[in-house]
């Protein structure tokens, strides 16, 4: 190689390869997630169905139920994978998983509290849940500052672990007391999207969309910000404002998620761990490659939870955690833990 | 806007950075008390002085990361806190000594970032930015090693590919912080001589070094701190004197001039009894 010969970056095309088979991989998954179902509607009858032929019956499992299901399963992966990936690069640590750390718990518990205090429409269900993520996310900064969790990658998933515990503990309860809110997130609080109507998933996008405008604004900033948060400044950016940005993104990505479908556990520790280990450590390839990998995890996951059990459906939060919990003790065990 | 005739110009004449009547805290500890000071342009100044003098916290001051509990700093003659980030960034480089870097970062990778305060909202990365972090590599003797990670370079140079970022931010005026507080003597020297390069190049150095000997072989100008306050500044040859090195650190010693070049070179090192 000649010395003068240095690597154009991110804008050039190193990503374009893994992002066209990651694409490609999505592709293959929402169609996977629209052929294979629970019920009795097969790939070939399902086929037929998406061009417009096929049984009335067909079409109404395809268009009515599948479609929104499988839109779902992407907005709910790409949220929380993008959302894992962010708050790892916030806290350096790559454990720090919304679902792990309390966030999704946080998020679920407020909604708990809400369905049982009566609260039905999807666009407050949405918000209650975000603002219950954002509860729990301030608590996992909190406990970032504090010794020993702050240097501890390990310790502050035991930290988040207990909180998430405590946390369903506590939505159990809470559902014990009120039986009719137990009958309507008997299947949600496990992890699930099968019951989710489209209208929740309107309820969310606009959220989401802000939270993209975020990301996008806080991404390269962020990334400065793995040099220390001094070099950071010294670049011209505003740490504490970054912080505070990325906080509301994750909130609003992870309650926005958590509203869909549920406590999530692992889904944004995996996808951005496979992002990372295709596109190195920066957060914006990260993010980029995040895009593709989360909504193909979380279809083949749901696609999963649909066919292992049939007729009878598993809830998709114990296909994540069965994909998930090897990739958690794999990084654990790894000896060395990745510094981002 | 042509940030690339703008930096050369600056580059011949660095807006001046200095400090008036700056107090600074460390909580509600005072630390540093009605200072004053301006960093002589195109030259290198070191901040000495014994542990807890307030040296880094003078520096965090100048580069902004601590906001003065009264007093300022002065850019160009402006309150550095009442000009936007990224224009500061323009004019001054930081090299903090809490650096780190995520696993796997390449040489190149971590100069790109110099980069960053010339770049707007997702504007992308132009040939001019291409050949700014080529001429970064270069200046900082990194060729060969732009798509290494930096944990696998040696203590040297990665602390000169740190520079190298600076560089390529095309900043007038650098400000480091310990930057070879922990490399051994030879890795020490590369890095001083990169910084007098810079020097030669007409930027504006100012660096915190704990090494009285390597502050005062490779800095123009000396600024010996004890308990928030400057007692002395100037020319390491005028100032260093067996009283000065006393008041600082509580040693008696002499002081033999360097055959070579002239450098006063501390001797007889004791205790004071």
């Amino acid at each position: 190689m000649n010395d003068h010969a240095v690597a154009n970056p991110l804008a050039s095309s190193a990503l374009v390869p893994p992002l066209t088979v990651a694409v490609f991989f999505v592709v293959a998954a929402v169609f996977a997630s629209l052929l294979w179902g629970a019920g009795p509607i097969g790939p070939a009858d399902a086929l037929k169905a998406l061009i417009g032929q096929g049984s009335e019956e067909a079409r109404f499992v395809i268009m009515e139920l599948r479609l929104p299901r499988t839109a779902i399963a992407v907005v709910t992966g790409l949220a929380l994978a993008v959302a894992g990936a962010l708050l790892q690069a916030l806290t350096r640590n790559p454990l720090a998983e919304p679902g792990l750390l309390g966030v999704s718990g946080g998020s679920a518990f407020a909604v708990t509290l809400a369905v049982m205090l009566g609260a039905s429409s999807a666009t407050l269900t949405t918000v209650v849940a975000q603002v219950g993520a954002l509860a729990g996310c301030s608590l996992v900064m909190l406990a970032t500052r504090s010794r020993g969790l702050a240097t501890d990658p390990v310790r502050l998933v035991l930290a988040g672990a207990t909180v998430t515990g405590l946390l369903l503990s506590l939505t159990s309860v809470l559902m014990l007391a009120d039986q009719r809110a137990a009958d309507e997130i008997r299947f949600w609080i496990t992890g699930s999207i099968a019951g989710t109507p489209f209208s929740h998933l309107k309820a969310v996008l606009p959220s989401l969309a802000v939270a993209g405008v975020l990301v996008v604004m806080v991404a390269a900033p962020l990334a400065a910000m793995s040099l220390g948060e001094r070099a950071a400044l010294g670049l011209g950016h505003k740490p504490g404002r970054i912080r505070l940005l990325v906080l509301v993104a994750v909130a609003l990505l992870v309650g926005g998620a958590t509203a869909l479908a549920g406590p999530l556990v692992f889904a944004g520790l995996v996808v951005p761990f496979i992002a990372r280990a295709i596109g190195g450590p920066d957060i914006r390839k990260t993010l980029w490659l995040c895009l593709p990998i989360g909504p193909t995890l979380l279809l083949v996951a749901d696609t999963l939870a649909r066919i292992i059990g049939a007729p009878a459906e598993l809830p998709l939060g114990v296909i994540t955690a069965l994909l998930g919990a090897p990739v958690l003790l794999y990084i654990v065990r790894s000896g060395r833990m990745p510094t981002l | 806007m042509n940030h690339s005739a703008n930096t050369a110009e600056n580059l011949f004449t660095p807006p001046p950075l200095a400090a008036r009547d700056l107090s600074m805290t460390h909580g509600r500890r005072p630390v540093i008390s009605a200072l004053n000071l301006e960093l002589p342009p195109g030259k290198v100044t070191a901040i000495v002085g014994p542990n807890g003098c307030g040296k880094s916290t003078l520096l965090n001051g100048l580069a902004r990361v601590h906001a003065p509990a009264s007093g300022a700093v002065l850019l160009d003659g402006k309150n550095i806190h009442s000009l936007p980030s990224r224009e500061v960034a323009r004019q001054l480089a930081l090299l903090p000594q809490d650096n780190s870097a995520p696993e796997g970062l390449t040489v190149a990778d971590l100069i790109r970032f110099g980069r960053q305060p010339h770049q707007g909202f997702l504007r992308r990365w132009t040939e001019q930015d291409q050949a700014i972090l080529e001429q970064a590599i270069l200046s900082a003797d990194l060729a060969g090693l732009a798509d290494r990670p930096l944990d696998t370079l040696s203590g040297g140079q990665r602390q000169r590919a740190w520079i190298a970022m600076s560089i390529a931010q095309q900043t007038p005026l650098l400000l480091l912080d310990e930057p070879t507080s922990a490399l051994d003597l030879g890795h020490q020297i590369e890095v001083f001589e990169l910084i007098r390069d810079l020097a030669r190049q007409g930027k504006t150095v100012a660096m915190v070094v704990h090494d009285l000997v390597s502050a005062s072989r490779y800095a123009d100008h000396l600024i010996a701190m004890v308990d928030g306050q400057i007692i002395a500044q100037g020319a390491p040859s005028e100032i260093l004197e067996p009283a000065l090195i006393h008041q600082l650190y509580g040693v008696h010693c002499e002081i033999y001039r360097d055959p070579a070049d002239g450098t006063p070179v501390l001797v007889n090192l004791r205790k004071c009894l």
